[in-house]
C-alpha cells in the first residue's frame, strides 16, 4: 500500500458512488455501526470487530430479513475501485450479497495498486486453496430495463469502512518502514488510467 | 445476385422496428469503449498480451483440456467434454433430471447455452428453466432471440418491456420506469432463484492450473445463481481456457471497456468450484447460514467441442477462437448499429465475429446468410481486444460460400469478357461484375461518352438491377475519357525533373483514381510537384481490392501478385509509392499481408504512404506550406473561405493515415471538423447493391445529421464515400488534396 493507491482508491470508490470511511483498527466497529442499516448480518474476522447489533450467527431467515450485510475484503484494487470479497464457510458470499446494503471492511494494508497484483495474489490461493472470490466494484447494476438501476440483484449501495494500520496512525509518513513499498511511490502516480470522470456503468454481463 | 426482395425488407422492418434503440445503445457502447480504452497508459500492450495468452492457450489447447480435468477433478467437481450440443444436453439433462430429480435450474447469461439450446432440452424433460439475467429474461418472456451477445435486450423499449410485463404477469397497473422494472424483476426473480435446485453459469475464462472460472457479470445473479443451488453447471466452450490464474488479467482489464465501455463491470466472480459457501436454506430458513452445508455442493463442469477442434485445425477459421465475446465488433460496426444482430447474425452469435462462430460451428449456409453484412470497413480490428483480422475472416467465408455455390446454369457467356477472374464459372454475376471491377472501368473509360450515356437509360438499369443487383436509386460512376495515365503521358511527363527532385515518387493510378476521379489524381501530381518531388504515374494493375471484398480471394491474390510486379522495380530503385485510394492503399499496408510473401508485402508495406500522409511528411521534412493552396483563394463550389468539414475514409482510419489530412489543412490554416462516424456505409460496392441500399443509406444517416446543414467545404479521401456523401448531402465532395494543391 502506498499513499497514492489510497489516494486513487478512494477516488475511485467517490466515481461508482461508493461511500468511504477511514479510522485506526481499534475504531471498526463504531464505524460499521455507523455505516449499517437496520437489521444487519455479518461476518467477523474478529472478535470485537463488530457492533453488537450486527447478528454474526444469522439464520437463512435473519439473512432474507437483514438490510445491510457485513464482510471483510482479502484486497483491495486501487486502479478499480474493486474489493475483494472471498467466500467462506460462514457465508461471507451470501451475506455481502442478498442484502440491500454491503458494507465492506478493509485494511489499508491490503491495498493493491492494479488487477495484475490482484491476480498474483489470487493464483497461489486459487491453486493451493481452491479459493472462490469475487472483485466487486461498486454495486450491482443493470441496463437492460431501459435506463442505469443499481440493485439488480445484488446490493443497491456499497460503503467501504477503510482501517489504518494502528502503528501508522495519524502519521502517514511511518507507513513506508511497515510496507516495504511505500517510499518514493507517492509523487508520482503511475496510474492515471480510468480516473477521470464517472463510470458509465453500463450492465455488462455475458456468460 | 438477383435481388432477394424478402432479404431487403426484411432489413427494412428490422430499421423500422429495432433500429433506434439499437443504434442508440451500440453507438453508446462504442464511444464508452474509446474513453474508456483511453484511459489505459498500456492498452496496446495489454491487447498483445490478450493475443499471445489466447495464441498460446489455443496452440496447446489438447493439453489444456487435460489439466483442467485434472484440477477440478482433484477439486472434488468432475468435467465432461461434449462433442456437440446434443452430448452436453445429454449430459445436463440426465443430472438434472434423473440424478436431481430438479423442478427448477435457475441460469445466468451464457451463450454456449444459447448455442447448445440446453433450455429446449431441460424443458423437454420437464424442467423448468428460468433466465435470471434480466435482459434475458425479458427475452424468455417475449419468447424472442437475443439481439447482441452482451446486451441481450437492447431492441426492447422500456415501454416494449412493461407491456410485455403485463401482460406476462396479468397485471392493471404495472410498473414503468427503470427502476421499477427492474425492482420487479429482483423480485420475482428473487423468488424463484431461492426454490432452484440447480445453478446453471457459462464461463468467460477458465484457468488450466487451477480449475478456477471467471465470469464477467454486473447484475449479481450469477452469484445468487451459484450461491443459492447446491449443484452447479458450467457451460462452456473448450477455447475458454487459458493456462494460468495469472493469464486472466489482461481480459480483466479488456474485456468490459471493450465491450459497452465499462472500466470494469460490477462483479468478477472468480469460482473454484465447488465454492466453499454454506446453500441457504429458504424453505427451513430458522436454521443456522454457516451449516456446514458447503461441504455437500456439487460441480460439474461441461467443456464443449461443437466444431472447436475442427476451428483449431481451419488455419482460416482458428483466429475464431481468440474472441472473448465482448462485443466491440458489433458496436463499431455501421451496419450492424442499424440493424442489430437478428439481421446481422446466425443461429446464436452476432456481430462481425458471428461469421466465423457460425461457419464453424453451424456451418457455411448460415454463415452465408449474413455474411454480406460485413463490408470489411475494418472498424472492428482496432477494437478487438485479442486482435483477431474479423474482415478477413468475413472474406475467407465469403470465398468459401463463392465456392460452394456453384451453379453451371447462370449464363456467364454474356459477361465473360467483363470479368476475366479466377472465380468458378457459376459465381453469380453481381458479386463478379463488382469483383472485376478494373475490367468494367477500362472498358467503361474507353467508350466513355457511350457507356455513361447507357449507364443512365432508364430500361439499361433495371435490366442492370436484374442481372448484376446494383440498384438504380444509385448514380453510377461517370467514367473519364481521358485516364489519369494517358493525362500524365499527354502532358510529358514529370514536371520536376529527378534530378532537381529531392524524392521521386510513383503515384499510383488506382482504378477509381484513373477512370473516374481523374481530377484529384491530377491535383495529387499537382501537389507533389509544388513540394519538389519527382512524380511518375506509370500503367499500373489494379490492387485486387474489388474482388477481395467480393470474396474472390484467387483473383485478388493474383491482382496483388500483378501489382506488386509493376511496383517492385520502383521500390527497388527507391521511389516512393503514393496512393490516392484508401482502400487501395489499405490493400498494399494491411490486406498484402494475406496474399503476397511476406518479404514481399513488408517491402511494399514499407513504401506505400496515403497521399495526404506523403504531404503532411515533405511538409514535416521542411517542404514549404506556400507552395500548396491557403484558405483565402476561396476553396470551391460550396462555400469559400476556410472552413472545412473533413470525413476521413474508414480503411484509412484503420491503418492510421486518416488524421494526416486533418493536420495537413490545419497546417495551411483551415479550420477543419472531423466526421465522428466510423463509416459513411456505402463501404466499396456494399451500397449500391439493390439488397442493402436503404441500410447503406441508413448507416450514413449520421454523417447527413453532422453535415447536412453546413456551410462548410465537404472533403472526403474515398471514392465511395464520395458517392454517398454526394448521395446524402446533394453536392459531392473533393479529396482534401484537390483542396489544398496548387490550382491548374
Amino acid at each position: 500500500m502506498s499513499l497514492a493507491d489510497r489516494t486513487t482508491f478512494k477516488r475511485r470508490l467517490d466515481d461508482l458512488g461508493v461511500t468511504v470511511t477511514e479510522g485506526p483498527r481499534s475504531a471498526c466497529a463504531e464505524l460499521v455501526d455507523e455505516a449499517a442499516g437496520e437489521p444487519a448480518v455479518g461476518v467477523a474476522r474478529a472478535a470485537a470487530e463488530l457492533p453488537d447489533r450486527v447478528e454474526t450467527e444469522p439464520t437463512t431467515a435473519d439473512l432474507r430479513e437483514a438490510h445491510t450485510g457485513v464482510t471483510a475484503a482479502e484486497l483491495g484494487v486501487a486502479a478499480y475501485g474493486s474489493v475483494a470479497i472471498e467466500a467462506d464457510r460462514a457465508g461471507t458470499e451470501p451475506v455481502s450479497l442478498f442484502v440491500d446494503r454491503h458494507v465492506v471492511v478493509l485494511r489499508e494494508a491490503d491495498l493493491v495498486p492494479d488487477m495484475p497484483d490482484a491476480f498474483e495474489w489470487l493464483g497461489p490461493r486459487a491453486r493451493d486453496e481452491s479459493s472462490d472470490v469475487v472483485f466487486a466494484t461498486g454495486p450491482s447494476a443493470t441496463a437492460d430495463m431501459g435506463g442505469l438501476v443499481h440493485g439488480a440483484h445484488g446490493p443497491k449501495e456499497v460503503h467501504v469502512v477503510l482501517l489504518r494500520d494502528e502503528e501508522a496512525d495519524g502519521d502517514a509518513a511511518g507507513e513506508s518502514g511497515a510496507d516495504g513499498d511505500a517510499a518514493g511511490e507517492s509523487g508520482a502516480d503511475g496510474d492515471a488510467a480510468g480516473e477521470s470522470g464517472a463510470d458509465e456503468s453500463e450492465a455488462t454481463d455475458d456468460e | 445476385m438477383s435481388s432477394d426482395a424478402s432479404k431487403a425488407d426484411r432489413i427494412r422492418e428490422l430499421m423500422a422496428t429495432e433500429g433506434d434503440a439499437v443504434a442508440e445503445n451500440t453507438r453508446g457502447f462504442n464511444e464508452g469503449r474509446i474513453e474508456s480504452t483511453g484511459r489505459l497508459d498500456d492498452y496496446e500492450e495489454l491487447k498483445g498480451d490478450a493475443r499471445e495468452i489466447k495464441e498460446d492457450a489455443i496452440g496447446r489447447l489438447p493439453e489444456l483440456i487435460d489439466r483442467v480435468k485434472e484440477s477440478v477433478e482433484a477439486n472434488g467437481g468432475t468435467v465432461y467434454l461434449a462433442d456437440d450440443a446434443a452430448d452436453a444436453n445429454r449430459y445436463i439433462a440426465e443430472l438434472t433430471a434423473e440424478e436431481r430429480d430438479a423442478d427448477r435450474l435457475v441460469k445466468s447469461k451464457s451463450m454456449t447455452s444459447e448455442e447448445i439450446e440446453v433450455n429446449e432440452a431441460l424443458e423437454e424433460e420437464g424442467v423448468e428453466v428460468v433466465e435470471t439475467d434480466l435482459g434475458e429474461w425479458v427475452l424468455q418472456l417475449a419468447d424472442e432471440a437475443p439481439s447482441h451477445i452482451v446486451a441481450p435486450a437492447i431492441h426492447k423499449s422500456r415501454e416494449g418491456i412493461s407491456e410485455l410485463f403485463a401482460e406476462r404477469f396479468d397485471l392493471d397497473d404495472p410498473p414503468e420506469t427503470a427502476e421499477e422494472l427492474t425492482m420487479f424483476a429482483r423480485e420475482r426473480l428473487g423468488e424463484l432463484i431461492e426454490d432452484a435446485d440447480v445453478g446453471m453459469t457459462g464461463a468467460n475464462f477458465i484457468a488450466a492450473d487451477s480449475g478456477t472460472m471467471l465470469l464477467v457479470t454486473s447484475e449479481g445473479n450469477a452469484r445468487k445463481t451459484v450461491t443459492a443451488t447446491d449443484t452447479h453447471v458450467a457451460v462452456a466452450g473448450v477455447e475458454k481456457l487459458v493456462p494460468t490464474v495469472e493469464d486472466f488479467a489482461p481480459f480483466v482489464e479488456l474485456i468490459g471497456r471493450s465491450g459497452t465501455g465499462q472500466d470494469v463491470t460490477s462483479y468478477i466472480s472468480t469460482l473454484t468450484p465447488p465454492v466453499g459457501s454454506p446453500v441457504p436454506d429458504f424453505r427451513n430458513d430458522a436454521d443456522p447460514l454457516a451449516d456446514g452445508s458447503g461441504d455437500d455442493r456439487d460441480f460439474h463442469l461441461v467443456l464443449i467441442d461443437n466444431g472447436r477442434m475442427a476451428m483449431r485445425d481451419d488455419e482460416e477459421l482458428k483466429e475464431t477462437l481468440y474472441c472473448i465475446r465482448c462485443s466491440a465488433c458489433s458496436n463499431a460496426c455501421g451496419n450492424f448499429q442499424s440493424v442489430g444482430g437478428h439481421a446481422f447474425g446466425g443461429e446464436t452469435y452476432s456481430g462481425g465475429i458471428a461469421t466465423g462462430w457460425e461457419a464453424g460451428i453451424e456451418g457455411l449456409d448460415t454463415a452465408a446468410e449474413f455474411n454480406d453484412l460485413c463490408t470489411g470497413c475494418s472498424r472492428c480490428v482496432p477494437a478487438c481486444p485479442v486482435e483477431i483480422d474479423i474482415p478477413w475472416i468475413n472474406t475467407v467465408v465469403r470465398d468459401r460460400i463463392n465456392r460452394g455455390e456453384v451453379d453451371s446454369g447462370q449464363t456467364d457467356w454474356l459477361f465473360e469478357e467483363l470479368v476475366p477472374d479466377e472465380e468458378p464459372a457459376g459465381l453469380d454475376l453481381g458479386t463478379r461484375v463488382v469483383g472485376n471491377y478494373e475490367t468494367v472501368a477500362k472498358l467503361g473509360s474507353l467508350a466513355a461518352p457511350i457507356a455513361n450515356r447507357l449507364a443512365d437509360a432508364g430500361p439499361l438499369r433495371a435490366l442492370a438491377e436484374r442481372v448484376t443487383g446494383i440498384d438504380r436509386r444509385r448514380d453510377l460512376p461517370e467514367f473519364a475519357s481521358e485516364s489519369l495515365v494517358d493525362w500524365f503521358e499527354r502532358r510529358g511527363g514529370a514536371a520536376v525533373p529527378a534530378d532537381d527532385a529531392a524524392r521521386e515518387a510513383v503515384l499510383y493510378p488506382d482504378t477509381a483514381t484513373n477512370y473516374v476521379d481523374v481530377d484529384r489524381g491530377k491535383a495529387a501530381v499537382r501537389a507533389l510537384e509544388a513540394l519538389g518531388v519527382h512524380v511518375r504515374v506509370p500503367d499500373l494493375p489494379g490492387s485486387g481490392r474489388p474482388p477481395l471484398s467480393q470474396g474472390m480471394i484467387s483473383t485478388a491474390k493474383s491482382s496483388a501478385e500483378d501489382a506488386y510486379a509493376g511496383l517492385a522495380l520502383h521500390v527497388d530503385a527507391g521511389r516512393d509509392v503514393v496512393v490516392v485510394e484508401p482502400s487501395d492503399l489499405a490493400m498494399f499496408r494491411s490486406e498484402y499481408e494475406k496474399l503476397l510473401p511476406a518479404s514481399s508485402f513488408e517491402r511494399l508495406a514499407d513504401a506505400s504512404y496515403d497521399v495526404m500522409e506523403y504531404v503532411f511528411g515533405l511538409l514535416e521534412n521542411g517542404g514549404d506550406p506556400g507552395a500548396l493552396r491557403a484558405p483565402a483563394e476561396g476553396t470551391g463550389p460550396v462555400a469559400s473561405g476556410k472552413r472545412v468539414a473533413y470525413h476521413p475514409h474508414c480503411q484509412a482510419r484503420t491503418i492510421g493515415v486518416g488524421e494526416h489530412a486533418t493536420a495537413v489543412m490545419e497546417r495551411l490554416g483551415y479550420d477543419v471538423r472531423v466526421s465522428e462516424t466510423e463509416c459513411c456505409g456505402m463501404a466499396g460496392s456494399f451500397g449500391y447493391k439493390t439488397d442493402y441500399y436503404e441500410l447503406s443509406m441508413d448507416v450514413g444517416e449520421p454523417l447527413r445529421e453532422q453535415f447536412g446543414d453546413t456551410d462548410r467545404t465537404v472533403v472526403a479521401s474515398g471514392t465511395s464515400c464520395g458517392e454517398q456523401l454526394d448521395a446524402l448531402l446533394g453536392t459531392p465532395p473533393m479529396h482534401p488534396v484537390e483542396l489544398v494543391a496548387p490550382r491548374e
